[in-house]
C-alpha cells in the first residue's frame, strides 16, 4: 500500500514536472501563447504539426523498417556514402529532447543542428528552408508529442572529402541559401498554397529535379525529372508532356492519384508509391487541389521530335511476343489495353514509353502492389519475374511492349536490365 | 563454327516458339477478369503456385490452407523486416494490416489436396534422429518436440502455428538456418529461434529430410488448440502463438 502510494506520488510529481517543462518550453518558444484555452492551443498545434509531418513525409526517412517511429537509423544511400537518419523523438539523450523550437527552426531553415554543425542535404533542408516559422513550430510541437525512444544516432559513413564539415560548407556556399517562401502576388491563394507545399515540405524536387555531380539540384531545371541513382528508379519529369507532365491532366485526376495511388490513366510505383502511402493520402482535398493547380501551371515542355532511329520495332523479337503472351497478356490484355481500375494499360502509357526504362525494368523484375490507401484499400498486384525471366527475356518483353499496339519506344537492351536485378528493398 | 551452330540452334528455337504461339493461339492463357480477392492476389501464385499450393521440391512454401494467424504474422514480418527475403518484402511493403489480414484469410481458407510426398531414401540413423526430435524433443537441451506445438499430426494448430508437412526440404532448412543466424525473427519470446540455435546442422538436415518425406494424414487441417492439451514434455513460450501457453499441460 505504502509502496503503491509512493509510486503514485512519484508519477504525479513526474507529470507535474513534465507539464511545467512543457509549459516553460512552450512559452519560451512562442511568447504570445494565450493563457486561457492553452490546452486546446497545444492540441491544435500538435494536430497541425502531425499533418505537416505527413506533408513532409518525415517518418519515411526517420524510421527504420520495423523500427520505432521517428527513432531514425534508416540507411540512406547516396553517391557520396551512406547517411543515417537521426532520432527525432523527444528522448533527451539520443533524440531532440533538449532542443528548443528555435533550434528546430534553424535545422529546417538553415540546415544546422542544435550544436551548430552543418547538416547533410540528404535531409532536404534545401526545400524545407521555405517553410514558415509557424509551421516549423507546429512540427516541433508534434515531434515533442511522439513517444520518446532511446536510440543513438549512427554516424554517417561518407567517403572523403564528403565527410568533412569544410567540404559541406563549401557545398553550401555554392548551392544553398536560407530562403523564405515568397508568395507570388499575381497568383491566387490556392496556387500559392500549392507552390508552398510542392517546393517546401513536399520536397518534390528532391527526386524530380536533376542533380549535378555534387548532388545539388539544378534550380533552372526544376522538376525536369531525373534518375535516382542509389534507389535505381527514375523520377519522371513533371513538366515534360511525354513523361509525367501534368499540364493536360484534369485537376481531379491529379488529386486522385496523390490521394489513392491510382487514377484513370496512371498508378504510382517505387519511391512515389511510398510518398502516396505515407504522405499525400493524408493531405486534405484543398491542399491536394492546390498542389495540382500549381503543378499544372508549370511551363510544360514538349519533347523534341524523336530522332531515335532505333525505334523498338526493329529490335522486336518473336521471343518478346511469346513471353508477353505467356506472362503478361492475362492481366494487361492481348492488345496491352489493361483492365481499368486493376491493371494499367501498356498501350499508349507514358510510363511505359519514357526514354529512361529503369522503372519498367524494376516493375517487371520485382513486381509489387500499388499502395493500400484509404481510397484504394485492396490494390491489385503484379508478380515479380526476377526468378523466372533472365535479363535477355526481360529486355525482349519490354522491347515488345514498347513497340506494339502503336507504341513507339526505343528498344531495351540486356545491359539496361542487369543493373537493376539486385536492387533490393531498403 | 560454334557461333554458327549456336545461332542455328537459336533460329530453331525461335521457329519452335513461333509454331507453339501459332498453334496455341494468343489468349490461350488468359482467364476472364473477375474482381475477386483471388484476382487481386494472383501475383502471389507466381511463386507460391496455383491457388497458393506450391508443389514439388521448388523452394517456395505452400500457403494454401495454412492457419490465417500464421500467414498474417509472416506477411507482417516480411513488411516490417523481421523476415528477410527482399522479393517478399517488396511485395508487401505498401500494404496495411487490414489488407494483409484479408490476404491471409483468403489463402488460409483454400482447402486443396496435397501432392504425394517425394520418395526419399533416409538412412535408419537419420530416421531415428528425426523421429526422436520430432516426437520427443530433447529435454536435456530444453528442446521441445515439434509435435508439442505443431500438433501430433504436424498439420499445425489454430490459429497461429503452421503445419510442417508438404513443405520443400530446402525451405525448411533455410528457415531454421535463418532463425539460427538471426535473419528470421518472430514475436518475442521467439521459441523457434531457441529451437534453431540448439539444433545441430546434422539434426536440422535430418528433420527437414524426414518432414519432407512424410505423407500427409487423412485430415490435413490444422487442429484446434484443445487437441494439444494432452501433449507432454517441454514447450517453450512462443510470442507468435501465446495461446499455446494456456494449453501447456
Amino acid at each position: 500500500m505504502n509502496r503503491a502510494r509512493r509510486i503514485g506520488a512519484a508519477v504525479t510529481l513526474a507529470l507535474v514536472v513534465a507539464a511545467g517543462l512543457w509549459w516553460a518550453w512552450l512559452s519560451d518558444g512562442m511568447q504570445a501563447t494565450p493563457a486561457a484555452g492553452a490546452r486546446s492551443v497545444v492540441a491544435d498545434l500538435v494536430g497541425k504539426g502531425a499533418y505537416l509531418a505527413r506533408a513532409g513525409n518525415c517518418m519515411l526517412c526517420h524510421t527504420r523498417r520495423g523500427g520505432d517511429t521517428y527513432a531514425g537509423g534508416l540507411a540512406i544511400e547516396t553517391p557520396f556514402g551512406t547517411v543515417y537518419s537521426s532520432n527525432l523523438t523527444p528522448d533527451r539523450a539520443t533524440g531532440i529532447g533538449t532542443w528548443t523550437p528555435v533550434d528546430f527552426w534553424r535545422a529546417m531553415h538553415e540546415g544546422r543542428s542544435k550544436d551548430g554543425r552543418l547538416l547533410y542535404p540528404a535531409f532536404p533542408y534545401t526545400s524545407f528552408t521555405q517553410i514558415t516559422q509557424d509551421d516549423a513550430d507546429a512540427l516541433f510541437a508534434y515531434l515533442r508529442s511522439v513517444p520518446a525512444v532511446t536510440h543513438a544516432n549512427r554516424p554517417h559513413a561518407l567517403r572523403w572529402p564528403y565527410d568533412s564539415q569544410v567540404a559541406l560548407a563549401a557545398w553550401r556556399t555554392l548551392y544553398f541559401e536560407p530562403k523564405a517562401f515568397q508568395p507570388d502576388p499575381a497568383q491566387d491563394a490556392a496556387w500559392n498554397r500549392g507552390a508552398y507545399l510542392v517546393r517546401g515540405l513536399g520536397h518534390c524536387s528532391a527526386c524530380h529535379t536533376p542533380r549535378n555531380l555534387l548532388g545539388a539540384v539544378n534550380d533552372s531545371q526544376d522538376l525536369y525529372g531525373g534518375p535516382m541513382p542509389m534507389q535505381n528508379w527514375y523520377a519522371p519529369s513533371l513538366v515534360l508532356s511525354s513523361e509525367a507532365g501534368l499540364g493536360k491532366w484534369r485537376t481531379a485526376d491529379i488529386v486522385r492519384l496523390l490521394q489513392t495511388g491510382v487514377s484513370a490513366s496512371a498508378s504510382v510505383s517505387g519511391p512515389m508509391a511510398e510518398v502516396v502511402l505515407h504522405s499525400t493520402q493524408y493531405l486534405s482535398e484543398p491542399d491536394l487541389q492546390a498542389m495540382a493547380i500549381y503543378l499544372k501551371s508549370l511551363p510544360q515542355v514538349e519533347p523534341a521530335p524523336s530522332t531515335a532511329a532505333a525505334a523498338a520495332g526493329s529490335a522486336a523479337s518473336p521471343q518478346g511476343a511469346d513471353i508477353y503472351d505467356k506472362n503478361c497478356a492475362s492481366c494487361h490484355g492481348d492488345d496491352g489495353q489493361g483492365v481499368p481500375g486493376a491493371y494499367p494499360a501498356l498501350a499508349g502509357n507514358r510510363a511505359v514509353l519514357m526514354a529512361n526504362t529503369a522503372n519498367m525494368v524494376q516493375v517487371v523484375l520485382h513486381g509489387g502492389f500499388s499502395p493500400a490507401t484509404k481510397g484504394n484499400p485492396r490494390p491489385f498486384g503484379m508478380p515479380p519475374y526476377k526468378l523466372e525471366l533472365d535479363d535477355r527475356a526481360v529486355a525482349a518483353v519490354l522491347t515488345h511492349i514498347r513497340s506494339s499496339w502503336g507504341n513507339q519506344g526505343t528498344a531495351v537492351t540486356e545491359l539496361a536490365v542487369v543493373r537493376y536485378r539486385d536492387a533490393a528493398m531498403r | 563454327m560454334r557461333l554458327a551452330l549456336a545461332s542455328g540452334r537459336h533460329r530453331l528455337c525461335v521457329c519452335v516458339l513461333l509454331l507453339v504461339c501459332l498453334l496455341s493461339g494468343r489468349s490461350a492463357m488468359a482467364a476472364p477478369f473477375e474482381d475477386t480477392i483471388a484476382q487481386r492476389v494472383l501475383a502471389c501464385t507466381g511463386c507460391h503456385g496455383q491457388d497458393g499450393r506450391a508443389v514439388g521440391d521448388a523452394y517456395f512454401p505452400r500457403i494454401a490452407g495454412k492457419p490465417a494467424g500464421y500467414l498474417f504474422n509472416q506477411l507482417r514480418n516480411f513488411r516490417d523486416g523481421k523476415r528477410a527475403y527482399s522479393l517478399m518484402t517488396g511485395m508487401v511493403a505498401l500494404l496495411n494490416d487490414d489488407y494483409l489480414r484479408e490476404i491471409a484469410h483468403y489463402f488460409s481458407s483454400l482447402d486443396l489436396p496435397y501432392p504425394a510426398p517425394f520418395a526419399a531414401q533416409l538412412s535408419a540413423d537419420t530416421t531415428d534422429m528425426a523421429v526422436t526430435l520430432v516426437t520427443r524433443g530433447d529435454p536435456d537441451r530444453k528442446l521441445a518436440a515439434c509435435t508439442a506445438c505443431h500438433g501430433a499430426a504436424l498439420t499445425g494448430v489454430l490459429p497461429s502455428v503452421p503445419g510442417l508437412l508438404g513443405l520443400p526440404r530446402d525451405y525448411i532448412n533455410a528457415q531454421l538456418g535463418a532463425w539460427k543466424s538471426g535473419q528470421r525473427h518472430a514475436a518475442e519470446p521467439d521459441c523457434m529461434a531457441h529451437v534453431a540455435r540448439v539444433l545441430t546442422t546434422n539434426e536440422v538436415s535430418a528433420v527437414s529430410a524426414w518432414l519432407f518425406a512424410q505423407p500427409l494424414p487423412a485430415n490435413t487441417h490444422a487442429v484446434p488448440i484443445g487437441a494439444l492439451a494432452r501433449a507432454t514434455g517441454v514447450r517453450s513460450a512462443c510470442g507468435s502463438a501465446p495461446e499455446l501457453r494456456a494449453a501447456t499441460p
